[in-house]
């Protein structure tokens, strides 16, 4: 309630500096609206692609194989030590000088799995270790070797533990989406970028812009609760 | 009753925690159908030498026979993966029942006992979920198939561990203080299964401080101090007329705090 009346007083004051024109927003508001939906396809794939980084690459930091162990690890140190902005330049812009070349979209799509990836390894790392100690006893004692104990008994607990700070890291993805924009992907951020400075409406664009990831974040917050919920009903 | 060649032997068993030298060199031969409760005070060795059993804890000296199959201890793991399958097929054997029961939280009592069977001994959906439904009916839980684990009492639980131990069709149930965790009015419907099945013949090593049931159920009673083996023999001879002093202070000290309220 209190945030409808701060909202509408902000958007009072706005219109009426009389630099907010609303015929331009009516026009351009549903075609940077229309992006939403790429930039929702390219958090999901961004964020399946990091979370099948981050299955492996926490077994790899908890193997006990030196270089499997310093291979997960130099992934985590690499791509959290540097900022998210370079690894998408690096993709885009570097590995062609090396002969692999990625169309702007799946680019993107890498860069950002593949930066989430480095965090939710650390998150299923810490998810895999909060799985007592006794289920994996139990599934040992049954005769199961340590692969099926790790599908069938720990990696099931594990998923459960750390859904909810996967469903966190999902939403910081779909703020940080906004900077694939940079190489070109025609996503929310590209929209408005692209349909307000030709006419100098870089107000109303980045407003509308702002408020589609406002929106698509409470969104996915709200489905977020729900899923939580249900697990939370299913068993324990 | 106990008869023939032992299913279960150990040999000059030595464990080190580093410096700490808790299984101090332990033979005990175990017999097909026997029913064998380890006694003593917390930290006499009796929880970790079933576990060294079946390698959940990794001998540090000597050797674990069940069933014919032969492994020594190999600290160093040097034999890594060839050392790894023979553990595995000592556990398939000897099958463990926890204090914690250790029923997977995420499936529910049928796929808990099917699991393994259909994993680990291959068998086809239709068999495991028939020889399931048989233990299930055995240790009285026939109507709770479908339920998680987390809806069952502490009681059920371990009567659903027990069942699904059994699914694996063991040649020796290993308990680890299975009634522990229990509340007290609970403990006696898992007693109860395990007395059956004790009478049926099922080959078992229980960790226990519950002197009753021992004394029903037994055909054999070890006392352990300090990680070796002080005395054994009938429940009788053992809980009734003790010959050695270590064993008949404990006696003394368990009767006069009342019956394994406390473990120390």
């Amino acid at each position: 309630m209190v945030w409808v009346v701060l909202l509408g007083l902000l958007a009072a004051a706005l219109a009426a500096t009389d630099n907010v024109d609303t015929e331009w927003i009516k026009t351009w508001a549903p075609l940077i609206a229309g992006a939403a939906g790429l930039t929702v396809v390219i958090c999901i794939a961004s964020i399946a692609l990091a979370i099948v980084l981050a299955v492996l690459g926490a077994l790899g930091r908890l193997s006990t194989n030196p270089f499997i162990n310093g291979l997960a690890s130099l992934y985590v140190s690499l791509v959290r030590g540097t900022p998210l902005i370079v690894q998408i330049y690096f993709i885009y812009f570097a590995l062609p000088s090396l002969g692999i070349i990625l169309p702007a979209l799946p680019a993107g799509i890498f860069a950002l799995g593949f930066n989430y990836g480095a965090y939710l390894t650390e998150i299923f790392r810490a998810g895999i270790q909060a799985v007592p100690a006794g289920q994996r006893e139990a599934g040992s004692a049954l005769g199961m070797p340590d692969r099926l104990v790790m599908l069938r008994v720990v990696l099931p607990q594990a998923t459960r533990i750390v859904t909810p700070a996967i469903g966190n890291e999902f939403i910081a993805m779909i703020k940080d989406s906004a900077l694939v924009s940079i190489i070109g992907v025609r996503e929310v951020l590209w929209n408005a970028e692209t349909a307000g400075r030709p006419r100098n409406n870089t107000i109303e664009a980045f407003i509308i812009a702002a408020l589609i990831y406002w929106v698509l974040t409470i969104i996915f917050s709200l489905f977020q609760e729900r899923l939580e919920r249900r697990m939370a009903r299913s068993d324990r | 009753m106990p008869s023939g060649d032992p299913i279960v032997r150990v040999q000059n068993l030595h464990k080190y925690f580093g410096s700490l030298h808790v299984l101090r060199g332990v033979d005990i031969d175990v017999r097909q159908g026997e029913a064998v409760m380890l006694v003593g005070r917390s930290g006499s060795g009796k929880t970790t030498l079933l576990r060294c059993i079946n390698f959940l804890e990794e001998p540090t000296v000597g050797s674990v026979e069940v069933d014919g199959l032969k492994v020594d201890a190999d600290p160093l793991r040097s034999r890594s993966r060839e050392h790894r399958e023979q553990i595995r097929q000592i556990r398939v054997r000897a099958g463990m029942l926890f204090q914690e029961f250790n029923l997977f939280p995420h499936m529910t009592v049928l796929q808990n006992l099917i699991e393994a069977p259909m994993r680990v001994r291959n068998l086809p959906r239709g068999e495991a979920v028939a020889l399931a439904e048989r233990y299930l009916a055995k240790v009285g839980l026939r109507d709770k198939r479908d339920e998680h684990p987390a809806r069952l009492s502490g009681g059920q639980k371990q009567r659903t561990a027990i069942a699904r131990a059994l699914c694996m069709e063991p040649k020796v149930l290993m308990f680890d203080e299975p009634t522990s965790a229990l509340d007290p009015e609970l403990i006696g419907e898992v007693l109860g299964v395990m007395e059956d099945l004790a009478h049926e013949g099922i080959t078992m090593i229980v960790v226990t401080h519950e002197m009753h049931f021992a004394r029903e159920a037994a055909d054999r009673v070890v006392f352990m101090e300090e990680g070796q083996i002080v005395e054994q023999g009938p429940p009788e001879q053992i809980l009734d007329s003790p010959r050695d002093p270590r064993t008949q202070q404990f006696l003394r000290r368990f009767l006069a705090t009342g019956a394994g309220a406390s473990a120390d």
